[in-house]
């Protein structure tokens, strides 16, 4: 069994001793296919014989309400939503995450923090006070980066059409959305890079076909839940 | 260490457990600034108009874990300092506070939250120019709740932390833990201490005498009530 071991302090009030499961994160801009190839693993490893569940970001029954609310307004500011961020995380990883990792099952987690990271630096807060926010957060047992360029991803998001939050309009890089979205992706890739190293993500190449990025991810995670 | 306010407002806030008599010390303080003239704006802890429904949710259903209830109260301190309370400050008025950061290090690491972790998450404050904290023996401050209210709450009482299925023998334990953190904090945030136990016009004289040495050169913006004690 290996350690269990968190950022920072992680929740000194409950310590965690062992977590059977293993916790598996993809991270990435929009339209990289994150849901697709979460979708994808989650089927693979139940077949496997594995229980498995799911997690994704602004799912916690604390605050999905009110983080929407606050969305739809035009008072929240960045500082804020940072932190209302962290306490939607926060809420699912005590509530959520941690709770099956012990019970045994695998986690796929569509995002993780570092996601919330990029956003909030992005947004001009400081990267190393965004980062200590998650002190609390458990290190995951494999990362998955799913890269791809602005072009790539601009290919696959027109079809639904350009997002206000996904276009960075709430900071307004351009005065209209495709120009704002190439400029705010842009920014957060930038982001993605630089944390890749600091967190040791396994970089994938998600420009190909849904199948050959899958081909790859299986690959890490057979290791991973097969290894002793 | 927080960063010093360089704004032409001030910033003063007040702490202390409950029952240490803060609020109507700065209420008193609030109506005395205005019968001056000056421009002052207040805060209350846990007051945002954006956050205040999760916190609700959370409280009523007692889903708050220690982390939880740490980030949904910096999450609307958070608001309320870029909605107002910065804005304000770079406008020169005086900004008055009742609770600050230093309720959340008292309150959350008597939780059991990372002392620094907490400190981490309300970076962004800036040094308030007075930080009074009211200092009342926790028995003294837990009578006058009791006496004067009907019901303790659950988090208040600190409940959550299991100290004791009794809410009156917890809320005491949960308040004497607040109490020594504040008492660590005086230094660390340079608090000005006042004897909460003394007569209610003698502490706020104290108030008074201390707010007056920084007022030099705050503008009088209306014509105020006559600066009556």
């Amino acid at each position: 069994m290996k350690d269990v071991v968190f950022y920072g302090a992680g929740f000194p009030y409950a310590p965690v001793k062992e977590l059977p499961g293993r916790l598996i994160v993809l991270e990435g801009t929009d339209g990289v296919g994150r849901s697709t190839q979460t979708q994808l693993l989650m089927e693979w490893i139940q077949e496997e014989g594995f229980g498995v569940l799911d997690t994704a970001l602004a799912r916690s029954k604390l605050t999905q309400a009110g983080l929407d609310n606050a969305k739809s307004g035009n008072t929240l500011g960045s500082l804020t939503m940072s932190l209302f961020y962290a306490t939607d995380f926060a809420d699912r990883l005590e509530n959520q995450i941690i709770p099956a990792l012990k019970a045994g099952f695998h986690l796929l987690s569509d995002r993780y923090f570092y996601s919330i990271i990029a956003r909030n630096v992005v947004r001009g807060a400081d990267p190393t006070w965004a980062r200590k926010v998650y002190g609390f957060a458990l290190k995951p047992d494999i990362v998955f980066y799913l890269k791809a360029d602005v072009q790539s991803i601009l290919a696959r998001v027109v079809d639904r059409g350009f997002d206000y939050w996904e276009s960075g309009m709430d900071i307004r890089c351009a005065d209209n959305l495709y120009d704002s979205f190439c400029i705010y992706q842009s920014r957060l890739i930038e982001q993605y890079d630089k944390m890749a190293e600091e967190f040791g993500f396994i970089t994938i190449d998600a420009t190909r076909s849904a199948e050959e990025v899958f081909q790859d991810i299986r690959g890490h995670v057979h290791k991973l839940i097969y290894e002793d | 260490m927080l960063k010093p306010n360089v704004y032409k407002g001030k910033l003063i806030i007040v702490e202390g457990i409950d029952g240490s008599g803060k609020s109507t010390q700065i209420d008193l303080l609030y109506r005395w600034l205005r019968s001056l003239g000056k421009s002052v704006y207040f805060s209350e802890w846990n007051s945002s108009a954006l956050v205040k429904s999760t916190t609700r949710l959370g409280k009523k259903k007692h889903i708050l874990t220690p982390t939880t209830f740490s980030l949904i109260h910096a999450t609307d301190f958070a608001d309320r300092w870029e909605n107002h309370i910065l804005p304000l400050l770079k406008a020169g008025v005086i900004v008055l506070a009742d609770r600050y950061a230093f309720t959340a290090f008292g309150r959350d690491v008597a939780r059991g939250v990372d002392p620094q972790w907490v400190r981490n998450l309300y970076s962004f404050a800036l040094q308030p120019d007075i930080a009074f904290y009211f200092r009342v023996p926790m028995d003294v401050s837990v009578d006058r709740i009791l006496s004067s209210r009907a019901k303790i709450k659950y988090y208040e009482s600190g409940k959550d932390l299991g100290l004791s299925d009794d809410k009156v023998v917890s809320f005491r334990l949960f308040q004497q833990s607040i109490c020594d953190e504040y008492e660590n904090m005086i230094d660390e945030f340079n608090l000005t201490v006042i004897d909460g136990t003394l007569p209610i016009h003698l502490q706020q004289q104290e108030v008074r005498d201390i707010a007056q040495e920084i007022l030099q050169g705050m503008p009088t913006v209306h014509a105020g009530e006559g600066g009556k004690l």
